[in-house]
C-alpha cells in the first residue's frame, strides 16, 4: 500500500518540478530581458540596465530559477514588477474570487450531471432519456462564454434580474456575493455538466448489466435501491476520472467567465498582467493554476484507489 | 476511402473497412446523427469556401455611416459596430475557424499519432517516458499555454494555433497508444515479426492501418474542441487579430453592444455552436459505422 503511494507522491513532486521548470523557461528566458519589455524599447540603455539589476535579472539563469523555488517554498514570490507589491498578496486577494467560483461551478455541474445522468439511465431508451440526452449533445456544443453572454441578456437586460457583471465582494455578508458569482458559475457549470452527465449515464447502465446487480434483484431488493445502494458506488469510477480531467477545463473556463463578466478574479489579474508585462506576476498566476490541475488529479488518484482497492494491486 | 488501406493491412488485419465500400454509405444514410452532423459541418465547410470566392460585402471595409443597421435585403443579418456586413463576418469567420482548427488538429495528429505509435512499439522506459510527458501536458489547458505565449511573443493566430495543439498532443497519445496495443497483442503482428518484419514496418503497415478509424474518429472530436478553443482564445484577444474576422473577437466586440444590438451577440455563437455540434454528432456517427463494436455504450 505505502509503494503505491509513495510512487505516486514522487510523481506529483517531479511532474510540479518540472511544470515549474517549462513555466520558468518559456517566460524568463526566451523574451530576452523582462526590463527592455517594461521600459520599451526607446527606453536609455542605462535606464534598462539599472531597472534589470533592481528587478535581479543579471543574475544567472540557474540562480534566479532557484531563487523562485526557494521563494515559493517560504510563500514570497517576489514583487510586481508594475504594483511593486508582494505577488503573493495580490493572487490572495484575487483567489477570494476565483476559488468560491470554481467550488460554485463544480457543485452545480455535480448536482446537475448526476440527476441527468442517473435519470436518463433508469428510463433507459424511452422518450425522457432521449430528450435529455439530445439536450446534453447541444449542452456540450455551446461555447460557455457564449452561454455566459446568452444568460446575461436573458436576466441582465431582458429581465433585470441580475447585474451584467462585476463582484459584490464579501464584506456585505455571504448573499451579496453568491449573487454575482452566480451566473458566471451556471454558465462554466451547464457546459460541464452536459458532458458529466453523458459519462454518468453511460457508466450506470454499464454497472446496471452486471451479474451482481441481478442478483441484488433476485433476492427481493427494489430497482430504486439496487441503483442508489449498489449501482451508483460502482458507477463512480468512471465519474470521478471525468470530474478530475474537468477541473483543469474549468480552471480555463474561469479565466475566460472572469473576463466575460468583468470580474476581479485570477483570470483577470493574468490578463492585466500581460498587458502590463508583469512577467512575474503571469509566471505565479501559471503556476499556480498548473499546480492546482496537477494536485486535483492527483487526489482523483487517489481517491479512486480508495474507492476500488483494485486499482492499487493494478498498478503494482 | 478505405480500400487501398485493408490492402497495406495484408489479408489477416480484420480492418473495420474491410467490409465493401457501398455497405458503408448505405448504413451511413440510414445514420440519423451522422447524416444531420454531416450536413452541419458540410454547411460550416462550404461557409467557409463560398468565402475564398464570394461574400456579401467585403468583410474588411468599415463604413460607419451604416453601422448597426437591423436586418434588411442588402444586410441579411445586419451591420456591426463598424458598419461590416455580418454575413459576410460570419462567412470569412468561418474560414479563420477551420484554418485554425486543421493545423492545430494536424499538430496534435502528427506529434501524437506519431509518440503514441512509439511507446506502442518500444514499450519498457519509452513508454514510460512518452506516457508521462503526456500526462504533464494535460496540466496545461489550452488558455494557460496561449497566456504564456501571448506573455512573451504576443497574441495571434499563431499563438493560438501553437497552443491549442500542443493541447491536442496528448489526447492523441494517450488513444493511439492504447488502440496501438491491442494491435500488437494480434495473431497477425505476430505472424509479420515471424515473417521477419521490423516493428518499424509492423507499425506502419499493420498497426497504422488498423487504428486509422479509431484516430479518423478522434480527430473529428479534437476538430470541434480546437474551435471552442480557438473561438475562446480569439474573444479573450489572444488568437486572431483584427481585422482578420473571427467568431470569438465578433462576440466580443458584440459584448459591449448588449442593450443596443443584443442579436450581434446571438449569431456569431450559434455559428460556433453548429460547427462544434456537427463536427460531434459527425464524430459519433463515424465510431457507429466504423466500429461498430464501440456502439454498444450509447
Amino acid at each position: 500500500m505505502s509503494v503505491f503511494f509513495l510512487q505516486r507522491i514522487l510523481t506529483l513532486v517531479a511532474t510540479l518540478f518540472a511544470a515549474s521548470l517549462i513555466i520558468f523557461l518559456v517566460l524568463d528566458a526566451l523574451p530576452g530581458n523582462a526590463a527592455q519589455m517594461l521600459m520599451g524599447a526607446d527606453a536609455s540603455p542605462d535606464a534598462v540596465r539599472a531597472l534589470t539589476v533592481k528587478l535581479g535579472l543579471d543574475q544567472p539563469l540557474t540562480v534566479r530559477y532557484l531563487l523562485w523555488l526557494k521563494g515559493m517554498a517560504v510563500g514570497d514570490l517576489g514583487n510586481s514588477y508594475v504594483y511593486g507589491t508582494p505577488v503573493a498578496g495580490l493572487i490572495a486577494e484575487r483567489l477570494v474570487l476565483t476559488i468560491p467560483l470554481a467550488i460554485m461551478s463544480m457543485l452545480i455541474t455535480v448536482v446537475l450531471a448526476l440527476a441527468a445522468g442517473i435519470y436518463t439511465a433508469a428510463n433507459h431508451n424511452k422518450i425522457g432519456d432521449v430528450g435529455v440526452m439530445s439536450l446534453t449533445q447541444i449542452g456540450i456544443a455551446l461555447p460557455n462564454f457564449w452561454f455566459a453572454i446568452l444568460l446575461i441578456l436573458l436576466f441582465s437586460v431582458k429581465l433585470q434580474l441580475l447585474s451584467a457583471g462585476g463582484f459584490a465582494g464579501w464584506d456585505d455578508g455571504i448573499w451579496p456575493g453568491i449573487r454575482s458569482l452566480l451566473l458566471p458559475a451556471i454558465s462554466l457549470a451547464v457546459v460541464q455538466a452536459a458532458i458529466l452527465a453523458r459519462v454518468t449515464r453511460s457508466a450506470v447502465l454499464e454497472v446496471l448489466r452486471e451479474d451482481f446487480v441481478r442478483t441484488a434483484r433476485a433476492k427481493g431488493l427494489g430497482k430504486r435501491e439496487v441503483l442508489w445502494r449498489h449501482v451508483l458506488r460502482n458507477a463512480m469510477i468512471p465519474v470521478m476520472t471525468v470530474m478530475g480531467l474537468q477541473f483543469a477545463n474549468l480552471l480555463a473556463g474561469t479565466i475566460v467567465i472572469e473576463n466575460v463578466f468583468y470580474l476581479p478574479g485570477l483570470g483577470r489579474l493574468i490578463f492585466q498582467s500581460i498587458a502590463n508585462r508583469d512577467l512575474i506576476v503571469v509566471r505565479n498566476c501559471v503556476m499556480l493554476l498548473a499546480a492546482m490541475v496537477v494536485i486535483v488529479n492527483f487526489v482523483v488518484d487517489m481517491l479512486y484507489a480508495f474507492i476500488d482497492p483494485r486499482i492499487k494491486v493494478a498498478n503494482l | 476511402m478505405s480500400a487501398p488501406l485493408t490492402a497495406a493491412a495484408g489479408t489477416a488485419a480484420i480492418a473495420p473497412g474491410a467490409r465493401p465500400v457501398t455497405g458503408f454509405w448505405r448504413r451511413a444514410l440510414r445514420h440519423r446523427s451522422f447524416l444531420l452532423g454531416a450536413v452541419l459541418s458540410l454547411f460550416v465547410l462550404g461557409a467557409a469556401l463560398l468565402s475564398l470566392v464570394w461574400t456579401p460585402w467585403s468583410a474588411y471595409d468599415i463604413d460607419v455611416a451604416s453601422k448597426l443597421h437591423p436586418p434588411s435585403a442588402a444586410h441579411w443579418l445586419g451591420t456591426d459596430v463598424l458598419g461590416r456586413d455580418i454575413v459576410s463576418l460570419l462567412l470569412v469567420g468561418a474560414r479563420s475557424t477551420i484554418m485554425v482548427g486543421v493545423i492545430a488538429v494536424g499538430i496534435g495528429l502528427s506529434f501524437g499519432v506519431g509518440l503514441g505509435l512509439v511507446a506502442a512499439a518500444r514499450k519498457g522506459w519509452t513508454e514510460e517516458l512518452i506516457m508521462r510527458m503526456s500526462d504533464f501536458t494535460f496540466a496545461f489547458p489550452a488558455v494557460l499555454s496561449a497566456i504564456m505565449l501571448a506573455a512573451v511573443a504576443g497574441p495571434g493566430m499563431v499563438t493560438s494555433i501553437t497552443a491549442i495543439g500542443i493541447f491536442q498532443i496528448p489526447t492523441f497519445v494517450r488513444v493511439t497508444r492504447g488502440s496501438a496495443n491491442a494491435i500488437w497483442a494480434r495473431e497477425f503482428v505476430l505472424a509479420a515479426r515471424a515473417a521477419g518484419k521490423g516493428s518499424f514496418r509492423i507499425t506502419i503497415e499493420h498497426v497504422l492501418p488498423n487504428i486509422l478509424s479509431i484516430l479518423i474518429v478522434q480527430a473529428t472530436i479534437q476538430f470541434a474542441l480546437a474551435i471552442l478553443a480557438e473561438a475562446a482564445l480569439s474573444y479573450l484577444g489572444l488568437g486572431t487579430q483584427p481585422p482578420q474576422p473571427s467568431w470569438g473577437r465578433m462576440l466580443n466586440d458584440a459584448q459591449t453592444l448588449l442593450f443596443q444590438s443584443p442579436m450581434l451577440a446571438v449569431y456569431p455563437g450559434a455559428a460556433i455552436a453548429i460547427a462544434v455540434l456537427g463536427l460531434n454528432l459527425l464524430g459519433d456517427g463515424l465510431r457507429d459505422l466504423l466500429d461498430p463494436r464501440l456502439a454498444r455504450e450509447r
